[in-house]
């Protein structure tokens, strides 16, 4: 049976190891972490490969693409730190049984926490692996129960200038939204974060709630999530509006598809010189690449 | 035919004027231009080393050479409008120096694209290079440094002649442009920074025009 690889990490982080295991222990007590959940077999045999070393923590929680506070990698750390993320209300709309805003410990509460160390693929040719904690977003759709007209599901993050100083610069058109069809949604690989490395997840990182799916590029990842929408029609995502022929709605890791800025073809974990071949669909074709059968990457990137 | 103007002995631009006084306080001043130009280089070094937490070591590399190349050519731009205003003929003496420094930056700028991005692979670089117009502009503005470095020494001035020496240097303006331009097209969305330079660099062309010679 597969289950999820739990980090086996190199003798050098050996500090970071333990401090890191002490946590998963405290939060196992706790009850936050299920322990090494089962999973179906064919779907998540490749979520580590050999050559995938966990990226530092440091790294995870100060390297961030986060425009709300800022557009250097290192601004959202700095302009994040005090963001309150309690209360938070999400507001859940549109093709869904019940719409009604929920407060988020209601919305997800008894959802089962898992760690997943997932390969993170920017646009930018960059890439990191990261221990995430989460639950499957398929579990909180259940416990939506959309209508039977809802073929995508939209997420809307917050949009507050006092609390996002990024937002003061309309280099974005905000809110940020992205989206996805339903069936990439409800895949089991897709997740709704809550944490990262067995801690709560911080605010550079979008807490309290983020999306990661991560066969497609990061900027599909909202972050800060405010709102989830069901649609029926394919909703505008906010990289896809801003420049089309850039970021596509589907915005799957494909090195067969350049983007007219960076090739995709390779690129660089951080950290390393050296840039190594991008993976198709980030290395997690076997699980995923049945959902786009008959579909035209090249067209629809 | 028109005869060719016999020319007087050509005075090398940098050099003293013939009879002028010595000026003591210039070696001391290259001292001051060469530590400040070789701070980007000790900031960067001591960051690669460890020294304060670098998350992606290539793009620090291309991030700070990038940003002092640019900062490098202004300054060399900027040598003779100043001069113009403040009558401050010495000012010359600095301006190879300023422009050797840019284009050291921006060797180890193209070194580290052409190494660690592409692993010196000559189809990687040309298809690179055909498909994204912000590499080609900015490897033709450091092409076009190469003879402008290679053409600095007073030898090179001699044997070419002050016209077409100051001729061949107007290549400073396209590169401080193809640069600029280059900044602009690779940020993705948050073009401040790259206006920015793009006002200075305007200002310092129109400065030229503007302030004439005394
Ligand atoms: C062989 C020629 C060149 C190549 C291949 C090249 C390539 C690059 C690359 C790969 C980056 C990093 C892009 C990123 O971080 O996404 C960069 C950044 C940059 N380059 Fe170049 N470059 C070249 C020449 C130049 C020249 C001659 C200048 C200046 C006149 C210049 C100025 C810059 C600047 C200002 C940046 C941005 C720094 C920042 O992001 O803060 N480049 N270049």
């Amino acid at each position: 049976m597969h289950t999820i690889r739990t980090p086996d990490l190199p003798s050098r982080e050996i500090t970071d190891e333990a401090l890191y295991w002490n946590r998963r222990e405290w939060l196992k007590a706790a009850g936050f972490v299920a322990a090494a959940l089962p999973l179906a077999p064919s779907t998540l045999a490749a979520t580590r490969g050999d050559d995938d070393e966990l990226t530092p923590w440091e790294t995870v929680t100060g390297y961030n693409n986060f425009y709300e506070f800022g557009t250097g990698k290192e601004d959202p750390k700095r302009n994040a730190q005090g963001f309150v993320t309690n209360p938070w209300s999400v507001e859940v709309s549109g093709e869904v049984k019940n719409p009604r805003t929920w407060d988020l410990d209601d919305l997800i509460r008894g959802l089962a926490v898992e760690e997943r160390v997932y390969r993170m693929r920017c646009v930018e040719a960059w890439s990191m692996v990261i221990p995430w904690n989460g639950f499957r977003l398929r579990d909180l759709i259940d416990r939506l129960e959309p209508t039977s007209k809802a073929r995508f599901v939209e997420f809307t993050t917050l949009h507050d200038v006092r609390r996002m100083p990024g937002q003061r610069s309309s280099i974005l058109d905000w809110p940020y939204t992205e989206a996805l069809r339903m069936d990439e949604a409800m895949h089991p690989l897709t997740l709704m974060v809550t944490g990262v490395y067995g801690k709560t997840l911080p605010p550079q990182n979008g807490a309290p709630l983020r999306l990661i799916v991560p066969w497609k590029y990061g900027f599909k990842g909202g972050k800060s999530i405010v709102r989830i929408r069901f649609t029926q029609r394919q909703p505008l995502t906010t990289w896809n509006v801003m420049a089309p022929h850039e970021y596509g709605f589907y915005a799957n890791v494909n090195p067969n598809v350049d983007h007219p800025r960076w090739s995709q073809k390779k690129e660089r974990r951080l950290g390393e010189f050296f840039r190594r071949d991008t993976l198709m669909f980030n290395g997690y074709a076997d699980e995923v690449a049945s959902l786009y059968t008959g579909m035209d990457l090249r067209r629809n990137y | 035919m028109e005869p060719v103007a016999a020319q007087g002995p050509r005075r090398v631009p940098g050099s003293p004027r013939p009879g002028a006084p010595r000026r003591r306080w210039v070696p001391i001043a290259k001292v001051g231009v060469w530590a400040a130009a070789l701070v980007p280089l000790l900031v960067l070094s001591w960051g690669l080393a460890g020294g304060f937490h670098v998350v992606d070591p290539v793009e620090e590399i291309q991030r700070r050479t990038g940003i002092a190349i640019l900062v490098l050519l202004f300054a060399t731009l900027s040598v003779t409008p100043l001069r113009r205003i403040t009558g401050w003929n010495s000012l010359i003496r600095f301006r190879r120096l300023l422009g050797l420094f840019a284009f050291f930056y921006a060797v180890l700028h193209a070194f580290s694209y052409f190494v660690f991005d592409q692993e010196l692979s000559f189809p990687a670089i040309s298809a690179d290079v055909a498909e994204h117009p912000w590499v080609l502009v900015g490897l033709l503005s450091f092409v076009l440094m190469i003879p402008l470095a290679v053409t600095s020494t007073q030898g090179w001035i001699r044997r070419l002649g002050g016209m077409a020496w100051s001729g061949l240097h107007a290549l400073v303006y396209p590169i401080a442009i193809f640069g600029v331009l280059h900044f602009w097209w690779l940020v993705k969305a948050d073009v401040t920074e790259p206006a920015i330079y793009a006002a200075v660099l305007a200002v310092l062309l129109v400065a030229r025009f503007l302030v004439r010679r005394r």
